[in-house]
């Protein structure tokens, strides 16, 4: 039996799209969103108790660190740029139904490619011009990376879970090899790329030392997140999302739209690698990866794909990265402890949804 | 007219059912219903679509409980809480929609039940098989794999399987829905003898004269509830004529005549028109689940219904996804006044006037989750004046859709609400409204009236005769020859992916398309 | 430099795509397992490293290789029984759910080996070989396959009695039935739930299983994310074997050539930076995919929840 092997449940199935509700609906979506955030804290907590640390101590570091210090704040910010670029990218791919989940490895290469390029660049042609080709070769690189699972979807129905997280591991060795054998600046000893300036980077807001590039990042999520509410383009992709059978009865050309999606998604997670880069770290050190393509899903599934609602759990996401960054400095909890209360928020969140549906099943009866 | 065997006065029945209730959010499915089952008989359950004939059937095969009420087997109150719970009382069901695992073979499904670290007793079933087989006179491939057997002989299968289950109770949901007229015919002959031998047998049917030919009672559903019976007794003494007006009255009230007594198209159709749509060699090839067209002609001329008879799977579906463009064709042309579409996508399709109303509302015809008001305009995405520049109108696309709403009488709580919330019927209105609304030239419709209740079907039908009438060409592809008998003006029978013949609306329509369908010549 | 065809290159190679297949293997027949029942499991990453942590942990605390194979698999197990309360049971979204513990389980293992080993990164010694008499003594090919620990004889074994289980037993009927026709299963008789559970407890005792090879004999250590995508790669494997165990025993020695490649490189004295090494498996699945993957051939059920009489 020839079927497609694409995922038939779509991400859709945790979108909202029936109209605004009243009050006590805006009640029960507080509760549905915050909710699994504190049962999530609380089953973390008491993880870190079963290895022996303070969760009070770890949360209150974390806060300390990511919200309440100014330099933290300022750092918090700062790391939402590129974040905000990945959940533009996921919310677009989600929202059509296809599980892109190859951003890490799309981060890394625009990285690699805004990285080596900048530099070079910014001698021979004015900053900002130097600066938008960087973002565009590494959009454009991203985008060659989605080509092959895009085509396999759009043609093969192969599922594209599995091409797009093994384009990751691809593209993470590839990342590596580029930065330690192509790219390599000569004049250190520590392999990384040539480091791009401070005074050519993306210019700080005003006084602080937040990147620019969080400007960017908010324009992205809300250009996304418009396009995909507002416009024909934006409706085709959703119908493609919730009923791909519809969208080939109505006429939409499934395939160039799966393409389109794919390029989209990952030429955003490759700006927001450049943006990393060009706008944060100035160069890429051998074997650098954040890994920030997975941990963003759930703060995009808390926003239900909404991008103005994932603006603000994107920066929940921050803090907890900045502050979990410090917090590992004074109480030796690794980061990897994010991964964890990320992966459990995902978790509490789908039991939530279910159990809220239940509810609303038993009430109408 | 059926006859009873051997029924002794006050036998104990096998089931009984006494005030069963079931709800679900939004409706009562089942509302006090008394029913009482005897062997040795065929106690058809009637009713049309909606009246609550699959719930109950769920229950007494044990898929769901009832909230109120009770059930007792053998006189004695016995929950059924599970399909296998179900078995081991002796009650087998054949299901309307097939529950045979397509990819395995027929030994296999019959095997499927036993315990899980045995291996499979294939020769004791074939032996087990070749009994029963004998005595029904029947025939079972059992080698076969399922998917290759046409629907008939998978019914066959089902039946089988209850009664190598030593069922006791057999039920039959709406299984004629696939069959010829002959196989009809078989199967209530084959009821006959089951009943002959002891078993009950509840055949379940929205259709009269099946109710009237095979049934020794009769217990009609309207609505949830029980609103009649008509007991054997009854039946032997009144004709088949009787009978129907009988049942007519127990469902609609006091009428004059069956409602869905045949009416003669009466639309007056120009000879020398020239052909709205032209279908000359159309072939597409087959796929695994879907058998393939052979060089399909025919030709609709403006105000003609041209109706596409055959049972179901016979490519219907294929037919009208080739003249969509939701399927690739690999030969013939299509054209449309005169253009040829055959290389045209979907959308261009609809814009040179083709129209086509899916038979599957929800899961291709709409998008559940969005609202009626965007559901109305799925196939004009980006279209003026509801999109400018790529950006949505919404306060166009809410006055245009709230007209649609008034002028097909859709019946929603709102604009927004999601379209799956809608009944079947108002569904069907909303994408009846979609296609017909504006710029149609050619209509395909597949199976229009599918699991729609008496009144919406009735609509539904007078749209279509509308549409004939305003000038447009038809195609209507149906399962159900009494609406092909109804509203065409030529029938054509479609059977293996090919059009085996056709025939104008005549007064002998019924018997030369019967013929056709079972591979004789009209 | 001995060169790229010497008998040394050759065997190491072989042997280590050996020890490198185990694992794929394990992870390929339980992804196998649980897609024939209609479960996509994206979680097996995460059942694989629970496998290898507390298998490692589990061999380090009690020297005994075996009670390490047994606590790996009884890791991949509760991870796998989170899987089939979420999924099967209650019906949450397979694919969420599979990220989820994936995500979770990288970071918990991580976490714990943090807190446990990270200052002291224990060792396991080699693992005994059972060396199988007289085939072990053909050149190149006897030391590559006949010299390994007695689970490997195990696990290929294995692959014959699923083969068997698949064809020939009530099991596999239901199973087949599960995936493809969940509705007829139940009408049947047999409860959906209860055999698509196990077929998912299966899968996390294999996964835990080849992860705990993994850790205990391939690595003979446990570094955080040292599956490094076995899991995924098994899914890939059950993906394309089209509901053979056979073909996920061909794939699995496939890509373990690719990844053992960097060691039997170091062996003959080659050169290539490990990073590039470390794409081929990757490298050879793309490439399988783009050959094959339209072939694939899944379940028709898979990734629903079954739901009894759903209206």
């Amino acid at each position: 039996m020839s079927i497609d092997t694409a995922p038939t449940v779509s991400a859709t199935a945790l979108d909202a799209t029936s109209g605004a509700g009243p009050r006590r609906d805006i009640l029960r979506r507080l509760l549905m969103t915050l909710g699994p955030i504190l049962v999530a804290l609380v089953i973390a907590g008491c993880i870190l108790l079963a290895v022996g640390v303070d969760p009070l101590a770890y949360y209150g570091y974390v806060l300390e660190k990511g919200l309440f210090s100014p330099l933290g704040v300022q750092q918090t910010l700062t790391r939402m740029a590129p974040l905000l670029f990945l959940a533009a990218g996921l919310i677009v791919a989600f929202r059509s139904g296809m599980w892109n989940l190859g951003g890490d490895g799309q981060f890394l290469l625009g990285a690699v490619t805004a990285a080596a390029s900048a530099p070079v660049l910014v001698e021979i042609l004015p900053a900002w011009l130097a600066l938008i080709c960087s973002f565009l070769i590494a959009m454009v690189v991203a985008v060659i990376w989605s080509l092959v699972p895009a085509l396999l979807r759009a043609y093969q129905g192969v599922n594209e879970i599995i091409t797009t997280l093994m384009m990751t591991f691809l593209g993470t060795s590839l990342a590596n090899v580029l930065v330690k054998l192509v790219f390599r600046d000569p004049g250190t000893t520590v392999p990384q790329t040539r480091t791009l300036p401070v005074d050519e980077r993306l210019p700080r807001l005003f006084d602080t030392t937040i990147t620019s590039g969080l400007l960017l990042g908010l324009a992205a999520i809300i250009i996304v997140h418009l396009v995909m509410t507002r416009t024909a383009f934006g409706l085709k992709l959703r119908i493609v999302g919730a009923n791909p059978r519809a969208a080939v009865h109505a006429g939409l050309g499934v395939p160039g739209l799966t393409i389109a999606v794919f390029a989209i998604s990952a030429g955003l997670a490759g700006l927001a690698g450049a943006v990393d880069i060009i706008g944060v770290q100035g160069n890429v050190r051998a074997d650098w990866n954040p890994a920030y393509g997975l941990a963003v899903i759930p703060a995009v599934f808390l926003a239900r794909m909404n991008g103005f609602a994932a603006i603000g759990f994107v920066f929940l996401l921050s803090v907890l990265s900045i502050g979990g960054e410090s917090a590992a400095r004074r109480l030796g909890v690794p980061n990897h402890f994010t991964l964890v209360l990320v992966s459990i928020v995902l978790i509490v969140l789908a039991l939530a949804e279910y159990f809220d549906h239940r509810y609303n099943q038993s009430r109408k009866a | 007219m059926s006859s009873l065997s051997s029924s002794p006065a006050g036998k104990r029945d096998i089931v009984a059912l006494e005030g069963v209730t079931k709800r679900f959010p939004g409706i009562v499915a089942n509302d006090g219903i008394d029913l009482s089952i005897s062997p040795g008989e065929v106690h058809v359950l009637l009713g049309e679509n909606g009246a609550g004939k699959s719930t109950l059937i769920g229950m007494l095969s044990g898929l769901q409980q009832p909230d109120e009420g009770r059930i007792l087997v053998d006189g004695k109150p016995t929950p059924i809480t599970s399909p296998r719970h179900a078995l081991a009382l002796g009650i087998g069901t054949v299901f309307q929609h097939m529950m045979l695992v397509p990819t395995l073979t027929v030994a296999e499904n019959l095997l499927l039940g036993g315990p899980w670290w045995q291996r499979p007793r294939t020769e004791e079933l074939a032996a087990r098989v070749a009994e029963i087989t004998r005595s029904l006179g029947i025939t079972v491939k059992l080698h076969a794999k399922v998917s290759e057997l046409s629907l008939g002989e998978q019914q066959q299968v089902e039946i089988l399987r209850a009664m190598v289950r030593n069922s006791r109770l057999l039920i039959l949901d709406e299984s004629t829905s696939m069959l010829t007229p002959k196989g009809i015919e078989e199967l209530g002959a084959l009821m006959r003898r089951l009943a002959e031998k002891g078993l009950a047998i509840v055949f379940i049917t929205h259709k009269l004269k099946e109710a009237a030919a095979f049934g020794d009672r009769i217990s009609v559903l309207k609505l949830g509830r029980k609103v009649g019976e008509i007991p054997p007794e009854r039946f032997r003494a009144l004709g088949e004529q009787e009978i129907i007006s009988e049942i007519v009255e127990l469902m609609f009230g006091k009428q004059k005549g069956d409602p869905e007594a045949a009416q003669r198209p009466t639309r007056t159709i120009r000879a020398d028109a020239a052909p709205l749509l032209e279908v000359a060699g159309l072939s597409v090839a087959p796929t695994d689940n879907a058998p393939g067209l052979s060089s399909i002609s025919f030709d609709i001329r403006p105000g003609e219904i041209l109706g596409i008879a055959g049972i179901d799977g016979n490519g219907q579906k294929q037919l009208a996804e080739a003249l969509a463009g939701q399927r690739a064709a690999t030969g013939g042309s299509v054209r449309l006044e005169g253009a040829a579409i055959e290389a045209a996508s979907v959308g261009e399709r609809r814009r040179h006037g083709l129209r086509y109303l899916t038979d599957d509302r929800l899961g291709e015809g709409t998008v559940g989750t969005f609202p009626v008001s965007i559901n109305f305009f799925l196939k004009q995405v980006g279209a003026a004046p509801f999109w400018r520049g790529g950006v949505e109108q919404r306060a166009e696309i809410d006055r245009r859709a709230a007209e649609l709403v008034r002028e097909y009488d859709v019946r929603t709580p709102s604009l927004k609400t999601p379209v799956a919330r809608l009944s079947g019927g108002n569904i069907q209105k909303v994408l009846l409204a979609r296609e017909l609304a504006e710029g149609a030239k050619v209509v395909i419709f597949n199976k229009p009236t599918y699991g729609l209740d008496l009144a919406n079907t009735l609509a539904s039908r007078q749209r279509i005769r509308d549409t004939a009438a305003r000038g447009l060409a038809v195609l209507l592809i149906s399962t159900d020859l009494e609406e092909l008998l109804s509203m065409c003006d030529r029938i054509a029978v479609i059977a293996n992916g090919a059009l085996v013949g056709a025939v104008e609306n005549s007064d002998d329509a019924r018997t030369k398309v019967g013929r056709l369908m079972i591979g004789l010549a009209a | 430099m001995t060169g790229l065809f010497s008998e040394v290159f050759l065997s190491a190679l072989l042997f280590g795509a050996v020890t490198a297949a185990i694992p794929l293997l394990l992870a390929g027949l339980g992804e196998q397992m649980s897609e024939k029942a209609g479960v996509l499991n994206i979680g097996i990453e995460g059942m694989m490293l629970a496998g290898a942590y507390l298998g490692f942990v589990g061999s380090f605390y009690s020297g005994s290789l075996w009670l390490g194979f047994l606590t790996g698999a009884v890791g991949g197990v509760a991870v796998a029984l989170i899987m089939a309360l979420l999924c099967v049971r209650i019906g949450l979204n397979q694919i969420v759910i599979g990220i989820a513990l994936t995500l979770g389980l990288e970071g918990l293992t991580a976490l714990l080996h943090h807190f446990q080993f990270s200052r002291s990164y224990p060792r396991l010694p080699a693992a005994d070989a059972t060396v199988i008499p007289l085939l072990s003594d053909i050149p190149v090919i006897g030391p590559a396959f006949f010299k390994h620990h007695l689970i490997v004889y195990l696990a290929v074994a294995l692959v014959f009695g699923m083969s068997y289980l698949y064809r020939r037993t009530q099991l596999g009927l239901n199973l087949q039935a599960a995936g493809d026709k969940p509705a007829a299963l139940d009408v049947a008789g047999i409860d959906v739930v209860r055999t698509r559970t196990v077929a998912v407890l299966t899968t996390g005792a294999l996964a835990g299983l080849g992860g705990a090879y993994l850790a205990n004999v391939g690595a003979g250590l446990f570094i955080p994310f040292i599956t490094n995508g076995a899991g995924f790669l098994g899914i890939v494997l059950a993906m394309l074997a089209r509901g053979r165990p056979v073909w996920v025993l061909f794939g699995a020695l496939l890509f373990g050539v690719c990844l053992s490649l960097t060691t039997a490189m170091q062996v003959a004295g080659i050169n290539i930076p490990t990073d590039v090494i470390q794409m081929l498996p990757f490298l050879a699945v793309m490439i399988m995919l783009v050959l094959f993957g339209r072939r694939a051939s899944l379940p028709a059920a898979l990734g629903i929840p079954y739901e009894r009489g759903a209206r």
